[in-house]
Formats: C-alpha cells, structure tokens, sequence
C-alpha cells in the first residue's frame, strides 16, 4: 500500500528497522496460534503428544516398552542360549537411542551397548531395532524379557486426523449442519432489511424517524435478553401444533430477528447516500417506488449487500449460543461449533481430534474472508457496530 | 446427509421464493387495487396518494413483525420474567435481584465482569492503534494487516480450542507442549495450570478475546488515521514536534471519535461475550461472568427463567447507556435527513 509521505514523519528517530521487527513481532504473535492447530492437525497423533508442534520437522523421541520373545525363541549358540530379533516391525523404521530394563531408568544404556542383567545375561539392543538377549543358562518361561527404549520417530504428516473426525467424530455431519443453519439464516435477512431499509431511507411515512431510532437501540440489545421468551414461545408454538419447539426453521427466523437491525442500519445509511436525483427521475418517468427499488437500488447496493452477507454468515457459522438454545443437542441438529464444544469436553487431552476439529470448522471463515476481505473490511467502516 | 442438504436447499428456495413472492404480489395488488395508470386523472392521484400511504408499509412490514417478535417483545417479556418465580407463573416481586446481590456466584461474575470491562476494550484499542500506526509505515503493511485480521473471522469456541491448546499443561519436567508452558519451562519456570491459577485465569481468558478483536480495532482505526489531513502532520513536524508527540497531541485528539466507537463497540461485545468462558473453563476456578451465568441459570435444575432473566436485565442495563448515545449520535448525524 502506496503510504503518503506525510504518514512517515518521524521515520529517522523511530529507526525503520524498529518498525519491522515490532510489526514482525505483532503479526507473529497472532499467527502462531493458528498455525499450531493447522500444523498439529496434520501430524501423526502419537507425536502431537510426543513433541511440541514446532518440533514437528525434528524426529521425536518416545520412550516405550516391549516384550522380547519368550523362552520358546531361544536358540543355542556357542554354549550360550540366545534369543534374537527385531523390536520393530517393519524393521528399521525408528530408531533407537536409548534402553533398561526397568521402568524407573528406561534409558539406561545407550544403544549398541552390550548390558549386563543379573545372572550373567546380557542383552544387546542396536539402533536399529534389532536385539541380542544371552545368557549361559537356559531361558524358562512363558512370557519374555520385558524391555524399555527410547525411539524416536522421522516426522510423519498425515491426513489420518481429518479422516477420523469426519467419519467417526461427527463432525462431517456437524459441517452439513451448519451449512443448513448458515445459507438461509444469511439469505433471509438480506432480503427483508433490504425493502426496510429502502423504505427508511426513501420512502415518505409516519412514523419513520422513530422507526429509524428503535432500529438503532435494537443494534445493541443483547442476545440474551431474547432467549427465555423465544424458548418459551418455541415451545409454545410447537406444543400448539404439535411439532417440534427446535427446528431449522425456528433457528433461521431467530438468526434473521438478531440480525435485522444490523442490516437495515448498514444497508440504509448506504441507500440513503445514493443519488437524489436517480430516484426522481425515474419517478418522474412513471416508476413505482417497487420498480425503482428493483431496477436501481438493488442493483447499485451490491457492495453492501455483499458485505452485510459476509458479517451474517460468519456470525451465523461461528455462532454457539442461538445454536445452544434453539437446536437439538443430539447428532441430528449438532452444528459445527457446538459439536467442537462437545468434543472438548469428552475428548479432553485428544489433540489430534481437536485440533483437526477446530481447523474444520474455521476453514470456512477463512475462505470466505480471505476471499472476500475487501468487502468484509468495507462493511465494518460503514457499520463498525454490530450486535454479536 | 444428501437428503438434509436437499431439504436445505429446498427450504432456502421456499423461503427466498416466500419473500420474493411476498413482496412482488402485495405490490403488485397494491397497484392492482388503487391503478394509479388508465384511469382518469383524479382518481390516478387520489390512488397515488393512496399507493404512497400503504406502500412503505408494505416495505416495512415483515420486518417490523420480525422486530417485534424477536427483540422488542423479548425484551419486555424478560423484564417481566424477571420478577417471577423459576417458572414465571408467580409474582415475587424483587427477590431474584435481591437474590442476585446476596449470591457469592453472582457477585463474581460481576466482578469478572469488570475486569474484563477494564482490560479487553483498553487492550483491543490500545494493541490496534500501535499496529494501525506501524503498519501504515512499511511496505508489506497491508499483509501484516490481514493476518492480524484473520482471527476476527474465526469463531469464539475455535479460538478457545486454539487457545486451550498453546494453555495445555504438562508436569514439571515433562515435554511441554503448550506453547506456553514450553516457554516458561524453557527459561527454567515451572509449568503452570493457566485456566485454573485464581484470578489470573480471567486474563488468560482475556487474551483470546483480545486475539480476535484487536484486528477489528486496527481496521477502524487505520481508517481513521488515514482520514487526518497531512497539512496538520507536516505542520507539526516543521514545528519540530518529535514523533510521540505527533501521535499524543496531533493524531489522537483527531480520531477521539473513532476510538470511542471502538472501545464502545468491543464494550458490548464483551458484556455478551459467553461462548469463550464456557468452553474454557465453564466459570470454574473463578471465571464466571454474567453472559455464561445467565446461560448456566436458564438450564440449570430444569431451568430457573426468573433467575435467568434477571441477570439477562442487568446485562441490559449495563448496556442501555451505549443504547442511549448510539441514539443520539445517529439522530445529531442524520439531521434533516
């Protein structure tokens, strides 16, 4: 962005380089949030626990156990009985720093070294896996030599973790259902603000400057004052009739009520900046106030529209509480975010399901902001307020 | 699933088709009704007048209704709510408010409140304006701007779950991976539990809030700092003002404005703000506020409605003077309108 000249006063004493690195400093603190849960969700579940994600290019080291195989493996060799074989399986695919027999010192001795174990036994284990376990006697017993080690692991990136939630965690569901919520609740209001706020803005009628002030209160009424009455209408309603209280339908009109005075404040003061004289002369052609909206408004507001689209599908996507209050809680009705609220509950310390969860479910605000920014941005400078 | 999405799209076509009908027919019956062409000239003026009493009516209508329904009869139902018993049959005059005050839970919630009043407007507007200003100076502004943006599209409980993970807590010793605790634990702190420490907990709580909204403050504001005119800057300059103090006593008594509308803004947003506390900490350990409060209230044992509402109202009233001085700000700008 092409920065006037007058903006940069001060440039001398501030020291340009100070300004990047503080820049530089702010953008990477808000970035490495994201970035950890993007970078997490694609690596294998057993490192996320392993290492911290910024360690994800470096091998990760876990210490683990194993049982050679017992007495029945044994072979004898050169007097000695000696039981051989490979940890691993496929052979070589980790690698071995460290082992001990115990599990107070799992790593007790380097690999490739030859241990001494009680009774003369000595068990060798090599980086690679492979192990010697010797002893003078013969090994008796169903079960083997317990063994612990250190291996670390090459990274290992995956899409295992959005396989797994999609399917089996709900959240593929969760994602329809949140694109049932989102399009119509978006769509709706648009359309109805859009004809009030013509009427706000170009139409003559009693009534209207106060209609203009309630619609500016109602901007910032909170959300919670709405939800006890609405529930208790809902199931009103839906015991009048006979029909469930929580339905998409009910969750749309309350998104579109919540939404409205938003709208019809944004798209007004944009309408009301149009022309004077467009809407006269097509009076004064014989248009009805229908066509003139139709024919030049509508097509001329697209920029608002647009903008006042995104901030309500985003509201609508990244909503919880309507969703809490209105939808059902069971797999049928369970959006995005309340599901990824569930799972933080029940799936507690699984990063690898969380952190895949909760990229699904702002990868769609991402794209529709990095998509449509420009327009986003513009909404925010005309409104600058919304009730969320 | 392909059966959902079908009765999605079926409903958005319904629906849209609905409204599109709508107003298409009771215009097109208005003109039906009261011609205003092809009919002697007194009548087509006497049916404009009355086309132009009716019209904007029609316009208003559905979203009037909705209005009513959704916001302005909720909030006198819950006022009334708010002075009846769990159910709302019966009257009890002010004993919830009273049972507000007298309870431990509610006075900390307020208390929360409070200090989340205090440090995420001041922190959102403060952060956003030093980033607005730095990054107006560089060339690669624009993208920093973006990513420090990015966070404001993502919702409150993915941020939670981003958060929840950089505050995750291992044992002394362990590998670390929390971000956080990888830090302290790095320069020979021990980890910490972060959600649960008293009191501090509130603000790592904050600090998502403040990674979301701080983007929103540096856009407004950086809109606002490019609005000053550069004559006053260059004046400033030529009268050997150093850099701190064009921005205290040049650029922000300009955009005093602006950073009121912020800081109120992010004000409202905070009162309402639930979702982070619940998927944090639910209010335990101390970091109950009002909007989780009234939520936990409106389910808990069945439901308890007067409770609920009651602290719904005291969320309102806080509320209410920014009402106030939004309506009067629109009413001084439109004027004549």
């Amino acid at each position: 962005m092409a920065q006037a000249s007058g903006k940069s006063a001060g440039k001398s004493s501030f020291g340009r380089f100070g300004v990047h690195l503080a820049v530089l400093f702010f953008v990477t603190v808000w970035t490495i949030p994201t970035l950890g849960i993007l970078v997490s969700s694609l690596r294998d579940k057993d490192q996320i626990i392993a290492s911290g994600w910024w360690n994800s290019f470096a091998s990760s080291s876990q210490t683990e156990a194993g049982r050679l195989p017992a007495a029945s493996a044994q072979v004898e060799k050169d007097g000695k009985f000696v039981i051989e074989g490979n940890l691993f399986d496929p052979p070589g695919s980790r690698e071995i720093s460290a082992f001990g027999m115990r599990s107070q010192a799992p790593t007790e001795f380097p690999a490739g070294t030859v241990a001494e174990l009680k009774d003369g036994v000595t068990l060798q284990v090599n980086a690679d896996g492979t192990f010697v376990l010797a002893s003078p006697t013969k090994f008796e017993g169903e079960r083997g030599q317990r063994v612990y080690y250190a291996a670390s692991a090459p990274p290992r990136f995956t899409t295992e973790n959005y396989e797994t939630v999609l399917l089996s965690e709900g959240i593929g569901r969760s994602f329809i259902n949140s694109l049932t919520v989102t399009i119509p609740a978006t769509v709706i209001p648009i359309m109805i603000a859009a004809f009030a706020a013509y009427a706000l803005a170009w139409m003559k009628f009693p009534g209207r400057a106060l209609l203009i002030a309630v619609v500016i209160g109602l901007l910032v009424v909170p959300l919670q004052m709405a939800l006890i009455p609405l529930l208790q209408l809902y199931n009103g309603v839906g015991a009048f009739f006979g029909v469930p209280s929580k339905t998409y339908l009910g969750i749309w009109l309350a998104h579109t009520g919540f939404g409205l005075p938003f709208a019809i404040y944004l798209l007004r003061s944009y309408m009301a900046g149009l022309p004077r004289e467009l809407m006269e002369s097509a009076r004064i052609d014989g248009a009805s106030d229908f066509e003139i909206f139709i024919k030049i408004v509508l097509p001329l507001s697209f920029p608002v529209l647009a903008s006042f689209a995104i901030f309500q599908f985003l509201w609508v996507w990244n909503d919880l509480l309507v969703a809490m209050v209105f939808l059902r809680t069971d797999a049928d009705q369970l959006v995005l975010t309340a599901r990824l609220n569930a799972l933080l509950g029940s799936r507690g310390g699984d990063w690898e399901i969380l952190t895949t969860s909760a990229f699904i479910t702002i990868i769609v605000p991402l794209i529709v902001f990095f998509s449509l920014q420009r327009y986003f941005v513009r909404g925010l400078l005309a409104g600058s307020v919304k009730g969320g | 699933m392909a059966a959902q999405l079908f009765s999605a799209i079926l409903v958005i076509i319904v629906g849209v088709g609905g409204c599109v009908a709508y107003f298409w027919g009771a215009n097109r019956l208005l003109d039906i009704v009261f011609p205003s062409r092809g009919v002697s000239g007194g009548t087509a003026v006497d049916n404009l007048r009355r086309q132009g009493l009716i019209r904007p009516w029609l316009f208003v209508g559905p979203a009037l209704i909705i209005l009513i329904v959704y916001l302005i009869y909720p909030v006198a139902q819950t006022l009334y709510l708010s002075f009846h018993d769990r159910g709302g049959e019966t009257f009890v005059g002010a004993s919830n408010y009273a049972w507000a005050f007298g309870d431990r839970e509610f006075r900390n919630s307020i208390l929360n409140n409070l200090l989340w009043l205090l440090v995420v407007p001041a922190a959102c507007t403060f952060l956003g304006l030093i980033i607005a200003v730095l990054t107006d100076k560089i060339w690669w502004g624009t993208i920093a701007k973006s990513l420090i943006f990015l966070p404001l599209a993502i919702s409150f409980v993915g941020a939670s779950v981003i958060w929840k993970f950089i505050y995750e807590y291992r044992g002394e010793g362990q590998v670390q991976i929390g971000l956080l605790n990888a830090i302290v634990q790095f320069f020979g702190g021990a980890p910490q539990v972060w959600i649960s420490l008293p009191f501090w907990n509130n603000f790592f709580l904050m600090m998502i809030l403040i990674w979301i909204q701080t983007g929103f403050a540096m856009v407004i504001l950086s809109a606002a700092l490019r609005g000053i005119p550069e004559e006053t800057i260059e004046a400033a300059v030529i009268d050997g003002a150093n850099p701190f103090q064009i921005f205290w006593k040049i650029m922000i008594p300009q955009i005093w404005g602006t950073i009121a509308v912020v800081w109120t803004t992010i004000t409202i947003l905070v009162l309402k703000v639930f979702d982070i506390v619940l998927t944090m900490t639910n209010g335990q350990w101390n970091s109950q506020v009002l909007a989780n409060l009234m939520f936990d209230w409106m389910f808990r044992g069945g439901g308890d409605f007067g409770r609920g509402a009651t602290i719904a109202i005291i969320i309102m009233i806080a509320v209410l003077p920014i009402m106030i001085w939004n309506i009067r700000q629109a009413n001084k700008e439109m004027g004549g309108h």
